[in-house]
């Protein structure tokens, strides 16, 4: 590590404030962060811990919507009552995310402000169509949101408040583990809606968290395993590495696409 | 009933107290008086020419106390190597100097260039940040079969990267190749046995200290074998004469061959400390880890088995390349080589054996041994090939094994690789690992998974392991620059409480407990009065340490011959006591006794005269009752067993799920049972995480990919099934007092072709015939997908 300033700001005012400092970076939960520093590969001047905000951890219900405040951790997530209870496919995604110190420690926003292609929360915010509440006032569609590989469309110093995501009819998340890091090898988060199906894919693609449209068109006909026949996933533009090809990745997302889809119905 | 004390009894592991309440002292939980911490720059190009290395900037930065590099190491050598492999023509392997800072070249990511020793870590590692190198890449080598065909070479000593082209056994060569040629069925398999990290739990840590008024220098780090440390470093690097060198090695969490070796970085501290006029500490961070401790494994090879058309075999040809990596470790050389070729022959008769191996340099991280060390290598080559030859001919494998056995009544048998087998029963163990795994009801079993979905495969294994390498006169005449006797001195203290002093090492196998069950059990004594000390070159015997599952086998029989001494000593002294003639003096449960009289003494009587000898012989023995002893055992042990692996495959995704794995051992007679159990369970868990999950790979410049365990896939217990493990079928070694043959490496070694036996079983219906390991779902799908088109 290299030697940084810390602060802890007790108020999101507070730490919009101090995030205006030169070189400043948010600190949630440190799982991702805390690593990145001990390694020296990144050297802020000024860390700004967000954990003493309250106004952004915590869950509620807002308008038919689940809203999670950005600093809200893992293990509360996959806890709360709320969640298991409107969005299960979302408990249980939280509830699989690392070991139970990464659950305890890791946050909502830290999850999507670091936008890893292999990270569980992206699928759910892009396939549940949730929407990204900032500091700056923004609300940021998942469809806007993603932007690539660690790319979103936060601005530099802005911060993630909270996240609404909308109650689907029916929705499952499938994670086909990356057997050494435990994160997504292939991800998939199907949820069905009134209006239609949503599929978002993690883990697969070298531009990071994508939504599968022939899958959500053929789902959207019929939300049913059988709808997926002769649905094939291309291996252009997937990952491949120690752990998998892109053929098998893109063999991957069929399989768990339909894997979620009898989960989910 | 089972015993609750002694041998053969399950008595709990008394070290764990204080390994699981955080009492343990690592080397890195020491710290000296004035200690400065020690930062090593390391490569980060594979193979590159060193043009400069400006240190000034680093020298002057806050905190730093000074910066080496190579040219302040003039005088000290490099690190050396323990054994000596002479080629097919006779002639000595290549042995380039392996540095302890880089010499005008840097041969594999993570080799050092320079040191910065500091008052803090932090401040060291910021002063290293600003030397700066002037290092012009080099094309690198890191595929062994390119490293052979006219790649760079690593060292301008084997320009074509050989180190060493091994034949053996030499003179069968002509006849083998006779045999394969006239034979019925000649099966072929060519397969890698994968690089592996060590992975121990605690990383490597190394403490210099200079006593400047003595004149005394003492090193604590992380080994499996302090005196060999001190014998190395000392005669060969530093030139510090024994008895101005102590070598402790504390705690250790874990080794697996990994911290057999002597390393750089020890020399380095215990070299600088002086320099500096302060203790120096160095703790290799995981990333460290990975780029600097000695790796295992990473052969290639191609197997034929030859044999007639009922199955017998006939001959093995197999031919190897195995990775040095960038320098010779310690014990390297004879890995691919004694430690292999020597175990071809496995539990069966196969009359002709040949093997040529060649050792390769590439620009990678040297490889040594890790647990099982070169017979995992050619357990691995033998039962995947007799598997696949049991397909090929339509046989049984369990029976196209056993029709191949050395019969219990051949022993001691002479293998055709040199060594003599002392004692086994394969059948047996056969026998007990297919009832175990319930081998009668795996059709049924089958038939239910294919009904899921899911394809269902039986794999089994058997191995052999030569253990406890000995005897001296042999090893020395197969290349080996020390002896492999093991010392341990037994102290009977005044009051009779005994401190048993041991050459071996423990790292995790349980010394402290099953050395003292073998002392109390002979002595007729609780165990907690016996304390096994170890690890102190000031403190203990000169003796080998712990590797190659040789401690009980060993070093537990140079503690016997000193009890036996002792005991001999003590009846004197009783009988003294007692006024009898010594030969009537009977020692049992403590008491010695006047033969056919209630006449008797007990052990804390006769301790306590021995120093305090106011009524002694003390015209015929001296005060006292301390005796050593070295042990040169007479042969190897060989331990013996059958593994059973079940699996099933999600031919979807290519996920192996492990259903049951049996593992029937024949270690001879065993100390404590719960001690072994554990022991078999590790080195299970070591296997299958090589067979399914563990890979240490290099990018083609020379990066490791598997730098970290964000990509390195170990093992974890919901990866493991609960295994059935069995000691029952039991030959007791014939040549060593206790009948033991050694349990620590046996799991590592059976395990990963039980694995792949099973997996290539569920598969074959798809046309499978052979994955390579790691079997991780997404080799295993590929391997359906490839097998289909
Ligand atoms: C062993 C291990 C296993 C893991 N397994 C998984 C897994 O299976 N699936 C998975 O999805 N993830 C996994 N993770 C990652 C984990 O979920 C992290 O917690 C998460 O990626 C980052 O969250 P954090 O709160 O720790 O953020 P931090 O590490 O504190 O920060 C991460 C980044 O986000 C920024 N940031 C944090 N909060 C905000 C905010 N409110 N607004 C804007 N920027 C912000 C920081 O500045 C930093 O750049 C694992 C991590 C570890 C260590």
């Amino acid at each position: 590590m290299y030697a940084f300033d810390y602060t802890r700001p007790a108020s999101l005012a507070e730490a919009i404030e101090a995030m205006r400092g030169d070189e400043a970076k948010a600190l949630a939960g440190g799982q991702t962060l805390i690593p990145t520093l001990k390694q020296r590969l990144a050297s802020p001047a000024t860390l700004v811990d967000l954990t003493g905000i309250t106004e952004i951890r915590g869950i509620c219900l807002k308008d038919g919507a689940v809203s999670v405040g950005a600093g809200t951790r893992h293990a509360e997530v996959a806890a709360s009552a709320d969640v298991r209870r409107l969005i299960p496919a979302l408990s249980h995604l939280a509830g699989h995310i690392g070991d139970p110190q990464v659950r305890n420690r890791g946050t909502l926003g830290g999850s999507l402000a670091n936008n890893d292609p292999s990270a569980c929360y992206p699928a759910a915010v892009l396939g549940l169509g949730a929407t990204v509440h900032t500091s700056a006032g923004r609300a940021i569609a998942a469809d806007d949101y993603f932007q690539g590989m660690f790319t979103t469309a936060l601005d530099e110093g802005e911060l993630i408040t909270s996240v609404d995501f909308p109650v689907p009819e029916k929705a499952a998340y499938m994670k086909f583990v990356q057997p050494a890091s435990r994160f997504a090898l292939t991800g998939v988060f199907v949820a069905k809606f009134a209006g239609g199906v949503r599929v978002a894919v993690t883990g697969a693609s070298e531009g990071g968290v994508f939504r599968w449209a022939e899958a959500e068109a053929a789902l959207g006909r019929s939300f049913a395993v059988g709808a997926l026949d002769g649905v094939e996933a291309s291996p252009d533009g997937m990952i491949g590495d120690l752990h998998g090809t892109p053929e098998y990745r893109a063999h991957l997302v069929g399989v768990m696409t339909r894997r979620a889809v009898e989960a989910a119905a | 009933m089972p015993k609750d004390h002694g041998i053969g009894a399950s008595s709990k592991r008394r070290e764990d107290v204080r390994f699981l309440t955080g009492k343990g002292q690592y080397t890195d939980d020491i710290n000296r008086p004035g200690q400065t911490y020690c930062y090593f720059l390391r490569s980060s190009v594979a193979h590159g020419k060193i043009n400069g290395i400006d240190t000034s900037a680093a020298a002057a930065a806050p905190g730093v106390v000074a910066v080496f590099t190579a040219k302040d190491l003039e005088g000290v050598g490099g690190v050396p190597c323990g054994w000596q492999v002479t080629d097919k023509d006779g002639n000595p392997m290549k042995e380039p100097k392996h540095p302890i800072l880089a010499e005008g070249k840097v041969r594999h990511v993570g080799d050092p260039i320079a040191a910065v020793v500091a008052d803090s870590l932090a401040a060291a590692r910021d002063a290293a940040e600003q030397i700066e190198l002037d290092i012009e890449e080099l094309p690198a080598v890191i595929d062994m079969r390119a490293a052979v065909k006219g790649g760079t070479a690593v060292h301008s000593e084997a320009p074509d990267n050989i180190c060493y082209d091994w034949e053996f056994v030499a003179e069968n060569k002509a006849a083998v190749d006779e045999a394969i040629r006239g034979a019925h069925h000649v099966t072929t398999l060519e397969l890698v046995n994968q690089r592996l990290v060590a992975n121990p739990m605690e990383p490597r840590c190394a403490i210099g200290e200079y006593d400047a008024g003595r004149d005394e220098h003492t090193l604590w780090t992380t080994s499996q074998n302090p005196h060999v440390i001190r014998l190395l470093m000392g005669a060969f690097v530093l030139s510090i004469p024994e008895h101005k060198l102590r070598v402790v090695a504390p705690d250790v969490g874990g080794g697996f061959g990994s911290k057999i070796y002597h390393y750089a970085e020890e020399a380095f501290v215990t070299w600088a400390a002086k320099k500096v006029g302060r203790p120096i500490k160095w703790t290799a961070d995981r990333s460290e880890a990975f780029l600097s401790d000695a790796q295992g494994r990473d052969h290639v090879t191609k197997v034929e088995l030859a044999m007639d058309k009922d199955g017998h075999f006939l001959a093995l040809r197999c031919s190897t390349l195995a990775n040095m990596g960038a320098y010779l470790s310690t014990f390297a050389p004879c890995i691919p080589t004694w430690l292999h070729g020597t175990l071809l022959a496995g539990n069966y008769r196969t009359p002709l054996v040949f093997t040529n191996v060649k050792a390769v340099f590439t620009n990678t991280v040297p490889v040594d041994a890790y647990r099982g060390a070169g017979r995992p290598e050619a357990t691995f080559q033998l039962e995947r090939t007799i598997d696949k030859a049991a397909r090929e001919m339509g046989i049984d494998p369990a029976e196209l094994r056993r029709r191949n056995f050395i019969q219990p009544d051949q022993f001691p048998y002479q293998t055709p690789v040199a060594v003599v087998y002392d004692t086994g029963n394969y059948g047996a163990t056969l026998d007990k690992a297919l009832e175990l795994a319930d081998v009668k009801g795996f059709a049924a079993r089958k038939a239910a998974s294919k009904a899921k979905g899911k394809l269902r495969g039986l794999g089994i294994a058997n191995y052999i392991e030569a253990c406890g390498i000995a005897p001296s006169s042999l090893v020395g005449a197969l290349g080996a620059r020390a002896g492999l006797y093991e010392a341990a001195t037994v102290r009977v203290n005044p009051t009779g409480n005994i401190s048993v002093f041991t050459g071996s090492h423990s790292h995790g196998q349980g010394h402290e407990t099953t050395f003292a069950q073998v002392v109390a059990e002979m002595l007729g004594c609780s165990e907690s009065q016996v304390d096994i000390v170890h690890g102190d070159t000031s403190r203990i015997p000169f003796g080998m340490g712990t590797y190659g599952s040789r401690s009980l086998a060993v070093g537990g029989s140079a503690i016997v011959k000193s009890v036996e001494k002792i005991i001999t000593k003590a009846k004197k002294i009783a009988a003294h006591l007692l006024e009898a003639s010594e030969s009537d003096i009977t020692f049992a449960n403590g008491q010695f006794t006047v033969s056919g009289t209630d006449r008797s003494i007990d052990w804390g009587t006769v301790a306590l005269t021995a120093y305090v000898p106011h009524k002694y012989p003390i015209s015929e023995i001296e005060p006292g009752l301390e005796e050593t002893s070295f042990y040169d055992p007479a042969n190897f042990t060989y331990p013996a067993g059958t593994y059973v692996c079940e699996v099933e495959v999600d031919p979807d995704t290519g996920v192996v799920e492990i259903q049951s794995f049996v593992a029937a051992d024949d270690f001879g007679n065993v100390v404590n049972p719960m001690i072994v159990e554990g022991q078999v369970h590790g080195g299970l868990a070591q296997g299958i995480g090589q067979a399914m999950l563990e890979g240490c790979t290099y990018d083609e410049s020379g990066q490791l990919l598997s730098a970290s365990y964000m990509d390195y896939a170990m093992p974890r217990a919901a990866d493991l099934p609960n295994f059935v493990v069995d000691h029952s079928c039991a030959t007791p070694c014939t040549h060593n007092p206790l009948g033991v043959k050694g349990c620590g490496e046996a799991g590592a070694i059976g395990s990963p072709p039980a694995l792949v036996n099973a997996v290539v079983d569920a598969l074959a219906g798809h046309g499978v015939t052979h994955i390579d390991m790691p079997l991780s779902p997404g080799r295993v799908w590929e391997a359906i997908r490839a097998a289909r088109h």
